[in-house]
């Protein structure tokens, strides 16, 4: 009997000893022969390599492990922006598919049948290569809402300007803590003495008017810079000042929200279907309107349903996300497992240390969502 | 008598409805007129008025029509459905006029460019004189599309391979009832092993008279369905005995598969892809080449294996209990119990999630272009370079869309066709 239990275990630790020992062996023997010495300390040295798009500071004289960071934002940036767009997109098809209205219905699910099922590395391809590139150049680009121009070589908006920018976003930090406590302290108060109070116009005045009035009092200014075009040369035009926005990262967040969204839709119509039929007739029956129903008694069951599933597409989204190395957007996998390994050499600590990022980002978005998915599930007595 | 009573309401009744069928109609037609005359002629009739009610102008009238025309129990088949369909309320009107716009917007300028104005005769890019698509790239191109770069005179044993792979698949289903109990068998283990050997010596060649081509030559939509087969084949299996050691007793078995499944499931593929091509060469005895082909199934037969995992545990962790208990009672071991007990109502339950791991497996193929196989969008991407055909992408990923399109629509299809008979069964 307990033969049983131990050989099972012990041929998978044998077996697991010699395939490790089998791999680190002969990269021991590739790595002498080589001449390749194991280390990290590569991360220091100057990394010497440009980067086109970088959320800090960063040129070819500073280190590697900083070009690294410089990677990792990028990547952070992209799975960012690309969930929450995915997120309200889907959640507005995932509605929009159970809609009664008929056009409105097959209109959701055609987008969804039609993104879903088109590898998400050519729609990448379809919008940098295919659809951005039939922009206009920047000198016959036309003005877009007044001050922002879409070109071929990206989007360029008018920057902010701050002045003492540090009160402002205090206060802002200071407004988000103080309605949390608001909607906190009026859910009691409707729970002890049944009156509702307006609690969606008092914290949207909470949360515009406190940063509105650093502007008054607290010497918060904020100017814009717009951009200009300017002659480099000949025949290429360029612009100055304002932000510019790459048409990598364009492409990259378009496909990703819009390959991402198809799913998550799907996760909130199964949600809302997953809610029994006598929920929501008998949230009519006592006078909700259709959108009380949905906001007040459908979707605080449906997100127990949603949120798994959901966490998992937000997982591959930043996974995904990693396929901005095919058009060259300067992401984690671009930067440090292309260019940096190309001139390091070192591609055992450079791929180990890309892997362990992802594995790490996967690990946190997994853990935080577990802690929410916890949060709001049904307190069983 | 009841009827007389509801004629007499219905004659009262019908001329305020034909009014307000009237006045309805009319708004809406002249609101998709509107719209119609800006979009098509560039004519507006109503810019006397400001710019920015003068936008809205078609969207305005039509909601207007349509709230004249919502009327309840009108006694017309059709306008009762229509109202309840596309026009439930105003909020849902200005939605539904929303849509229409766009189609009558969005439709005729993509059928001009995928029909009316496309080029298809011709084989030069000279051929292409109209605005539209020009279908004459994809033409030309089309058998390195799904060839890659095989030698054309070859192409045919590509073309018996798959056939016979595919005969080979379809006999499992017409076996006669007494080899049924070897089907798995058949599929897990003899098919994988004739697909290899077909594919070795038919499309790799080198033997028997037929001239070797090496796998950098492969690519195309055949290389696509070459990789997504064996890595399906042999990720199955792998993710069987995973999904088993994971739910396992003993705590090394366990503890290793978990961490197994999550190290994958938490990398994206292109490291992985990345690993297979410059880290895994070092892990090898010098001297030692495997072929890209083969590490890059093998790459990728890992990543999907622990995918498959997970989904094969949904399946054991469904089953009751009971199913358990009542094996073990009559004395089943541990194999012979997830053999013939669990197994076999475990897999039927995962079929659809088992699809649906092969449907991301088919749309992560083309990422092999990291290690410099070129499927269908490697080939297009090189296409594209070629000097000849420059300004053809559109063209390419379109089709290349389509093509995946029909794969993938038509397997998620049949997907939820299996999920919908087998739910039934239990």
């Amino acid at each position: 009997m307990k033969l049983k239990k131990i050989l099972p275990q012990l041929l998978t630790v044998l077996f697991i000893i010699l395939i490790f020992g089998f791999f680190t062996m002969n990269a021991q023997e590739n790595m002498d022969s080589r001449g390749i010495q194991f280390g990290f300390g590569f991360l220091s040295q100057e990394a010497s390599f440009d980067i086109q798009f970088s959320l800090i500071d960063y040129d070819g004289s500073h280190s590697y492990a900083r070009a690294y960071l410089v990677g990792l934002l990028n990547t952070l940036l992209v799975a960012f922006i690309g969930i929450i767009l995915a997120t309200l997109l889907g959640l507005v098809v995932g509605i929009a598919r159970l809609s009664p209205n008929y056009l409105i219905r097959k209109t959701a699910s055609f987008y969804i049948e039609f993104f879903r099922n088109i590898p998400l590395l050519l729609q990448i391809f379809f919008w940098y290569f295919a659809a951005l590139r039939a922009l206009p150049m920047p000198q016959d680009a036309t003005l877009l809402l007044g001050s922002s121009f879409m070109t071929i070589k990206g989007l360029f908006t008018p920057a902010p300007i701050w002045t003492n920018f540090d009160v402002f976003f205090i206060t802002l930090i200071v407004a988000i803590i103080l309605v949390f406590f608001f909607v906190k302290f009026a859910k009691k108060k409707q729970e002890q003495e049944g009156k509702q109070s307006p609690v969606l116009i008092i914290s949207l005045a909470i949360f515009m008017g406190l940063p509105l009035l650093t502007f008054l009092v607290g010497g918060v200014d904020l100017s814009f810079s717009f951009p200009e075009l300017r002659k480099m040369s000949q025949s290429s035009y360029t612009f100055d000042g304002g932000m510019g926005i790459p048409p990598e990262l364009i492409a990259l967040t378009l496909a990703l929200t819009l390959y991402t969204a198809t799913f998550i839709a799907e996760n909130v119509r199964a949600g809302i279907q997953g809610i029994g039929k006598g929920q929501k007739e008998a949230a009519a029956s006592i006078g909700l309107t259709p959108s009380q129903v949905l906001k007040l008694v459908i979707m605080p069951q449906a997100l127990r349903i949603i949120i798994p599933p959901t966490t998992n597409q937000y997982l591959n989204l930043t996974k995904n996300s990693s396929l901005a190395a095919a058009i060259a957007y300067p992401d984690l996998v671009l930067v440090f497992a292309g260019t940096a390994m190309m001139q390091t050499g070192k591609a055992i600590e450079i791929v180990g240390i890309t892997m362990a990022t992802y594995l790490t980002i996967s690990i946190a978005i997994s853990l935080l969502m577990n802690w929410y998915n916890q949060k709001i599930a049904i307190k069983e007595k | 008598m009841s009827s007389d009573n509801f004629n007499l309401l219905k004659s009262k009744f019908q001329k305020s409805r034909n009014f307000s069928l009237t006045v309805g109609s009319l708004f809406f037609f002249l609101g998709i007129f509107d719209f119609c005359l800006n979009n098509f002629l560039g004519t507006n009739i109503t810019s006397f008025l400001p710019r920015f009610i003068n936008f809205f102008t078609p969207l305005i009238f039509g909601v207007i029509g349509l709230h004249f025309i919502r009327i309840e129990f009108s006694g017309i088949k059709i306008l009762d459905s229509l109202n309840k369909n596309i026009n439930p309320s105003n909020f849902n009107a200005a939605l539904s006029l929303c849509i229409i716009f766009l189609i009558i917007f969005g439709l005729p300028p993509l059928l001009n460019w995928f029909i009316f104005d496309a080029n298809i005769s011709g084989d030069t890019k000279e051929a292409c004189t109209g605005g539209g698509a020009c279908w004459v790239y994809i033409k030309v191109w089309f058998n390195r599309f799904i060839y890659g770069m095989y030698p054309n005179a070859e192409q045919w044993r590509i073309n018996v391979t798959f056939i016979a792979v595919l005969a080979f698949m379809a006999a499992g289903f017409y076996t006669p009832a007494k080899f049924r109990n070897y089907l798995s068998l058949y599929y897990t283990l003899i098919l994988p092993i004739i697909s290899f050997i077909l594919i070795y010596y038919l499309i790799s060649g080198g033997s028997f008279g037929l001239e070797w081509v090496e796998t950098g030559a492969w690519g195309g939509l055949s290389l696509t369905f070459i990789v997504a087969f064996f890595s399906l084949i042999f990720c199955f299996p792998i993710g069987m005995m995973l999904a088993l050691g994971r739910r396992s007793d003993l705590p090394i078995v366990k503890y290793s598969s978990l961490s197994f499944i999550e190290f994958w499931r938490g990398v994206p593929l292109i490291t992985v892809l990345f690993m297979s091509a410059v880290m895994f060469p070092m892990f090898l005895p010098d001297g030692t080449y495997v072929d890209k082909l083969i590490r890059v199934v093998v790459a990728i037969t890992l990543f999907e294996a622990a995918y498959t995992a997970e989904v094969i545990r949904g399946g054991l962790q469904a089953l009751p209990r009971g199913q358990y208990d009542a094996a073990k009672s009559l004395g089943m071991g541990y194999w012979k119990l997830h053999i013939f007990v669990i197994l076999p109502q475990a897999l039927k339950l995962v079929i659809p999630g088992i699809a649906n791991t092969f449907l991301a497996l088919v749309k992560d193929t083309p990422l092999i272009f990291v290690v410099g196989l070129l499927e269908v969008v490697g080939m297009l991407n090189l296409a594209k370079t070629n000097p000849k055909w420059l300004g053809f992408s559109m063209e390419g990923y379109v089709f290349a869309g389509i093509i995946f399109w029909i794969i993938c629509y038509s397997m998620s299809k049949y997907s939820q066709k299996l999920e919908l008979k087998y739910k039934t069964d239990r």
